[in-house]
């Protein structure tokens, strides 16, 4: 994500499951969706894989590539990297010993606590340091909200702090304590559990901030089903020695950094906290102008309650923050002298790699690169978007009357697809589609997703 | 291209909605990111004041490849002193309308800084007219 490389999407509408409806296209926070031919299509220029779509689909049409799980038996040595919010996946009657139990059970040799990076970081830096250039810093902890502001935000790039996330923190580590003990970088492979498609989107990228740490992102809920077959064969009364596996260290705060106001309550001075894509769009068209004041760190995720919302977590958000939340109450609140010893002794092998790239503005908004040409459409929008209804049905298969406005202008739609002109006013139609551009229907010119969906 | 909007006078709640207007159809024309801050900087000063201290008023905005130009003009009262009312911190503005966040006294301090050629027409009993031009050129110029 750090240098100019085209970002990987991950979600793909199924045409064989889409029944056209709109959904989707009207909850996209960035307008990147598109109704073509009765069934929706995804800009991929815009399209930030929030992951918002897939919530709001009714028909089950809009899946995330996978990846196969298989993939993980190619290293010797397998690392988890897990969200803190997977136990909050599970019931009470699953414990922390089990969860671990299970993912050792589907073949990891090695797990560790995503957010444990937090208290890595803490312990080589005695506080919770942030990395940018502007003020007041933006946590770079979701990459939707990265990604948002590379698309929509550029002026707001210097404010993205380049610190790494915890959980690449704690991939780095991971690695790095078993090449410590002598085992060779290539027998190690470190998979991620994602609770979305942006962060496996950002594993995907080439070049973006997790290449090299992660050799591979695993979808939460298929690791999820694993888990819970391996439940539901194992013998009845079933018990774990406590003794059986180390439980994975992390510390109470840091437990919580991936809900909302998580990460905040460990930043220094004021803080604010904003979750859900379309308030933290509405939040920074604020930061932009400038109008905010003394605020020091912004913690913006795109999902509701933070990640526990996250579109691949199968347990209700509130259920499962309340399970996470529970289980930190029971944990230290620091690290012990111990693990604080052994991050130590390894800093020289982290501290240099704890930042990331700048990152690049990727233009998404513009009506055409050319300003001049660029005036011109915009002005030509004004004149269509008066022309047509403005009751923002959505039936042309755009969002709003004036998104069609912007496609018939860039060439992409005829005024043809409005079908309340079509009934009202058939005759001023065809007058307009001739002025505008007759039946463009250029429909190839939004590319459609072709990512195939590899079988898990 | 050319575009115009209403401002009410003591419409506190929607003061910035113009900018904001503005603003999304500058990003979309592709203009540089810091010349859409600037721009929008100095409008946002210069609607607040027609909220604040005029009887209402309206922007005109002409945007050309090259160069935007704003023009911001209310009906009155127009501002008896101008070189004082330049001065960084002076306000006229009441105790309400500091306690809503407004009035430090630093809005057109902040639009000169902002644009790169102001002039401002005013005087006791008289409309004001705020007309502040953004060169384009000037972000190349500053580009690394
Ligand atoms: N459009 C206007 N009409 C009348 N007076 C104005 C106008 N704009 C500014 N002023 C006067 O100039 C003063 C300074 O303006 P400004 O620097 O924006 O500070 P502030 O708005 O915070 O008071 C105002 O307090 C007001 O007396
Ligand atoms: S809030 Fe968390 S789960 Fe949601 S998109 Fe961002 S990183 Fe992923
Ligand atoms: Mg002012």
């Amino acid at each position: 994500m750090s240098h100019d490389e085209p970002f990987h999407h991950t979600l793909t509408i199924r045409k064989d499951l889409c029944q056209g409806c709109t959904h989707c296209m009207k909850r996209c926070p960035t307008e990147a969706i598109r109704i073509i031919g009765g069934k929706a299509h995804v800009d991929p220029e815009r399209c930030i894989d929030c992951g918002q779509c897939m919530g709001v689909c009714p028909h089950n049409a809009i899946v995330i590539e996978q990846s196969d799980f298989q993939q993980i038996f190619q290293f010797q040595y397998r690392i988890a990297i897990i969200p803190t919010l997977l136990i909050g996946q599970f019931e009470d009657s699953i414990t922390e010993l089990e969860m671990i139990d299970a993912l050792h059970a589907i073949g990891f040799t090695h797990i560790h606590y995503a957010e444990f990076g937090v208290d890595i970081l803490k312990t080589l830096g005695n506080k919770i340091s942030v990395y940018a250039d502007a003020h007041p810093v933006v946590s770079s902890y979701c990459p939707a909200v990265v990604r948002l502001i590379q698309l929509r935000y550029p002026s707001l790039l210097p404010n993205v702090n380049l610190m790494r996330t915890p959980a690449q923190i704690a991939a780095l580590y991971a690695r790095v304590k078993l090449i410590d003990q002598g085992i060779p970088s290539q027998e190690i492979g470190v998979f991620y559990v994602t609770p979305c498609a942006a962060k496996y989107a950002q594993i995907m990228t080439p070049g973006s901030a997790t290449s090299g740490l992660i050799q591979g992102g695993l979808n939460l809920d298929s690791v999820f089903n694993l888990m819970q077959s391996y439940f539901a064969q194992r013998p009845r009364h079933y018990k774990v020695s406590p003794t059986k596996w180390e439980i994975p260290i992390i510390t109470g705060p840091a437990f919580l950094w991936s809900l909302t106001k998580g990460e905040s309550a460990m930043m220094q001075g004021r803080t604010l906290s904003i979750d859900e894509v379309h308030n933290v769009i509405e939040f920074l068209e604020l930061v932009e102008d400038e109008r905010h004041e003394n605020l020091d760190f912004l913690e913006l995720r795109a999902c509701d309650t933070g990640c526990t919302g996250g579109v691949l977590t199968p347990r209700n958000r509130f259920l499962a923050t309340e399970r996470i939340k529970h289980h930190a109450a029971t944990l230290p609140k620091i690290l012990d002298e111990t693990h604080r010893a052994q991050i130590l002794a390894l800093s020289d092998k982290l501290i240099h790699n704890l930042k990331i790239d700048r990152i690049v503005a990727k233009h998404s908004l513009q009506l055409d690169q050319d300003v001049t040409v660029a005036i011109k459409k915009l002005e030509q929008v004004k004149r269509i978007t008066a022309a047509l209804p403005g009751i923002d049905c959505g039936l042309c298969g755009s969002p709003t009357c004036r998104a069609l406005a912007e496609d018939i202008a860039r060439g992409n739609a005829s005024i043809r697809r409005c079908v309340v002109l079509k009934v009202t006013d058939p005759k001023g139609l065809n007058h307009l589609a001739k002025i505008w551009g007759e039946a463009v229907q250029k429909e190839a010119r939004i590319p459609i997703e072709q990512q195939p969906t590899p079988e898990v | 291209m050319h575009i115009s909007y209403q401002v009410q006078a003591g419409d506190f709640s929607n003061a910035g909605n113009v900018s904001s207007n503005i603003k999304k159809i500058l990003k979309q024309l592709n203009f540089h990111p810091s010349l859409i801050k600037r721009i929008i900087i100095a409008l946002y000063e210069a609607e607040v004041n027609v909220v604040a201290h005029s009887y209402g008023g309206e922007v005109v905005c002409n945007i050309a490849p090259d160069t935007v130009i704003i023009v911001v003009t209310d009906t009155g009262p127009g501002i008896p002193d101008l070189s004082l009312a330049m001065t960084e911190g002076w306000s006229t503005a009441t105790a309400e309308v500091r306690e809503m966040g407004f009035g430090a006294g630093m809005g057109l301090a902040n639009i000169r800084k902002n644009a790169d050629e102001l002039t401002i027409d005013t005087g006791a009993n008289q409309p004001t007219s705020i007309t502040m031009h953004f060169s384009v050129s000037t972000e190349v110029k500053n580009e690394p």
